[in-house]
């Protein structure tokens, strides 16, 4: 690994005040493959951090890890300073950690309200025993549905309340899955590309959502593609390649940042193919 | 009219009562929670046995017998859970189905002391035909089937009745999100795990009612009353009723039963005589077993094809699945 030297130089330890969750030497390997081998990362708390990366840089693969839904063959994390490392998701997500997916997990055959009412966390009538008695829950379920209804609203989906989830269209899923992270009442959301798919004026809105996530105090992590996206609404920036984290800071930073050109665009992405590799070259005029 | 009267006494029988109870297990595994399980009639044949051998051979008491017969099918549900229940859903399916088939051969092959090979255990029904209020025949049932019957359909009662309770509360909301997308659901922080175990272990000891029932309307349990045929009729009942409905597995089973019987009562009529009026190159009337079979298959296929939701069913959920 010849480039171990310079990654701690430079983006490792960026030393942010109170952050939520830190990462630590978290690596997980497929086969031969390093999927992830993230030395540090720290994710600032009340802002709104991307994550983003060439396809197969292991975004998804260290959110999974994260969050509990892939074990990481070494490492450490801790949320709020508790060690959450190889915690069960469930358990992660109680903490206040919620994620939603890249392809949309919409729950068909339930309701759009019971979608959201499925989320509320606590529930006194998921014992099996207190199920039974409709009394011991129906006052919580009833505030329940008044925060869920709420929310629907938020993200204009109140008129769908009765209709199947799985009858909702891509983009509604999309606000379905967020408003439903939302009931857990989480402290850090976790979004998995939440732009994908999506046509651009639902962009817009999504994007509005996204902000103000982090007006009512959350955090957000998120991964997204769309590079302009990302300087319009991160606070943070985390970029990966081949499974490393190679920097991290504000947007404008990592953007200027010739590693991250060069991740995305290839080394030599700004030498004529047809000239010999010239070293002359200009990197600066691609740095957009 | 024959015909017709047989039909109806098959409908509300004793083989319809244990095959409804076996299905509304499944409903909690399958129509519910999504489970695979192709071993129902392990959950049965466990149920049975623990109960007969506790009575036959060691002369337990009823009720205690009767507890260690659902002991025993909780206990088959946490052996088979613990280790597929992470595992993905075909998983289950393969351990069910085979389990199922080990417990019916060894039933049939080991401790032949207890469990008497092929022949099974019988003589343990005394105490629950002591308890018989009825002493003369009732709507044409011998009064010993008849408190079979009335025993039955209570527990049928009651089980729907918990289902139905347990089923619109919050517990049954996630059995079904449980059944649409586990990670989803895991990812709001609810404990999968441990939700798809209850299924198993309700499901399960419904089924082992159904194999109390099965006991005491024959007088005896051998191993071949628990092929893996019993699974699969109860699954088709299941489906032909609509799975994770709570009346579904009834009208399954009581349609089934009685649609088979009311078959091979009008094939019986079609080719009973000297001059039978099926022609003997179609049909005779030794073939009237397999037949109806048959054409209870075709049936089903057609059901499938026009109404794959079942009978009670919602077109507009299974329609969800094509997108």
């Amino acid at each position: 690994m010849p480039d171990k030297t310079e990654l701690a130089q430079d983006p490792a330890k960026p030393s942010i005040d109170d952050p939520i969750l830190v990462a630590d030497n978290v690596t997980r390997t497929f086969g031969g493959l390093k999927a992830v081998d993230v030395e540090h990362v720290e994710i600032p708390r009340g802002k709104i951090t991307a994550l983003i990366g060439p396809n197969g840089a292991g975004k998804t693969t260290f959110f999974n890890l994260l969050t509990g839904f892939d074990e990481a063959d070494t490492g450490t994390w801790t949320f709020n300073g508790r060690s959450i490392a190889n915690t069960p998701a469930h358990k992660v997500a109680r903490l206040g950690m919620v994620r939603t997916f890249q392809l949309t997990k919409v729950l068909s055959k339930l309701s759009v309200l019971e979608n959201m009412r499925l989320a509320a966390t606590g529930q006194k009538g998921e014992k099996f025993f207190s199920a039974l008695f409709s009394g011991l829950w129906s006052g919580q379920e009833k505030a329940n549905t008044e925060r869920a209804r709420e929310l629907l609203a938020r993200f204009k989906l109140d008129a769908k309340e009765d209709d199947f989830a799985g009858s909702l269209s891509g983009g509604q899923r999309k606000l379905l899955e967020m408003a439903r992270a939302l009931m857990v009442e989480p402290e850090l959301v976790m979004l998995d590309e939440p732009m994908a798919g999506v046509n651009p004026a639902l962009k817009q809105s999504l994007l509005g959502h996204v902000k103000s996530l982090r007006e009512d105090g959350m955090t957000v992590l998120f991964v997204e593609h769309d590079m302009d996206m990302v300087r319009d609404i991160s606070d943070h920036v985390i970029v990966m390649a081949q499974g490393k984290v190679i920097a991290q800071g504000t947007p404008d930073q990592v953007m200027g940042d010739q590693r991250v050109i060069d991740a995305y665009l290839g080394e030599h992405h700004d030498t004529d193919i047809t000239q010999e590799r010239d070293p002359s070259a200009a990197p600066e005029t691609e740095a957009r | 009219m024959d015909t017709i009267e047989s039909a109806l006494r098959a409908a509300i029988g004793i083989q319809a009562v244990y095959f409804c109870l076996a299905a509304i297990g499944l409903n909690v595994q399958f129509g519910y929670a999504g489970l695979l399980n192709f071993g129902q009639a392990g959950f049965l044949a466990v149920g049975a046995y623990a109960f007969a051998v506790s009575v036959a051979s060691f002369d337990l008491p009823f009720f205690v017998a009767i507890f260690v017969g659902l002991a025993a099918t909780a206990l088959l549900a946490l052996i088979l859970g613990i280790p597929t229940l992470r595992l993905r859903a075909d998983y289950l399916a393969i351990a069910t189905i085979a389990a199922a088939e080990v417990i019916r051969l060894f039933f049939g092959a080991s401790f032949k002391d207890y469990f008497n090979g092929r022949d099974g255990v019988s003589q343990f029904s005394t105490a629950f035909q002591e308890a018989n209020p009825f002493s003369g025949p009732v709507l044409g049932f011998r009064p010993d089937d008849f408190w079979v019957m009335v025993v039955g359909w209570t527990l049928v009662l009651l089980s729907s009745l918990l289902l139905l309770l347990l089923m619109r509360s919050p517990w049954g909301r996630v059995l079904k999100a449980i059944r649409e997308d586990e990670e989803a659901v895991r990812s709001l922080g609810k404990n999968v795990y441990s939700y798809k175990m209850q299924a198993l272990v309700l499901g399960g000891l419904i089924g082992c009612l159904g194999g109390f029932i099965l006991a005491f309307g024959q007088n005896s349990v051998q191993p071949d009353n628990f092929s893996s045929d019993l699974t699969f009729i109860v699954y088709t009942m299941l489906i032909l009723g609509g799975a994770a409905r709570i009346f579904g597995p009834i009208f399954g089973a009581v349609v089934f039963w009685g649609s088979l019987s009311l078959i091979s009562g009008i094939l019986g009529d079609l080719t009973a005589g000297d001059n039978p009026i099926l022609p003997t190159w179609l049909i005779t009337d030794q073939q009237i077993g397999s037949v109806r079979f048959m054409i209870v298959g075709i049936a089903l296929i057609l059901l499938m094809i026009f109404r794959p939701q079942g009978v009670f069913g919602d077109r507009k959920e299974i329609a969800l699945d094509a997108r």
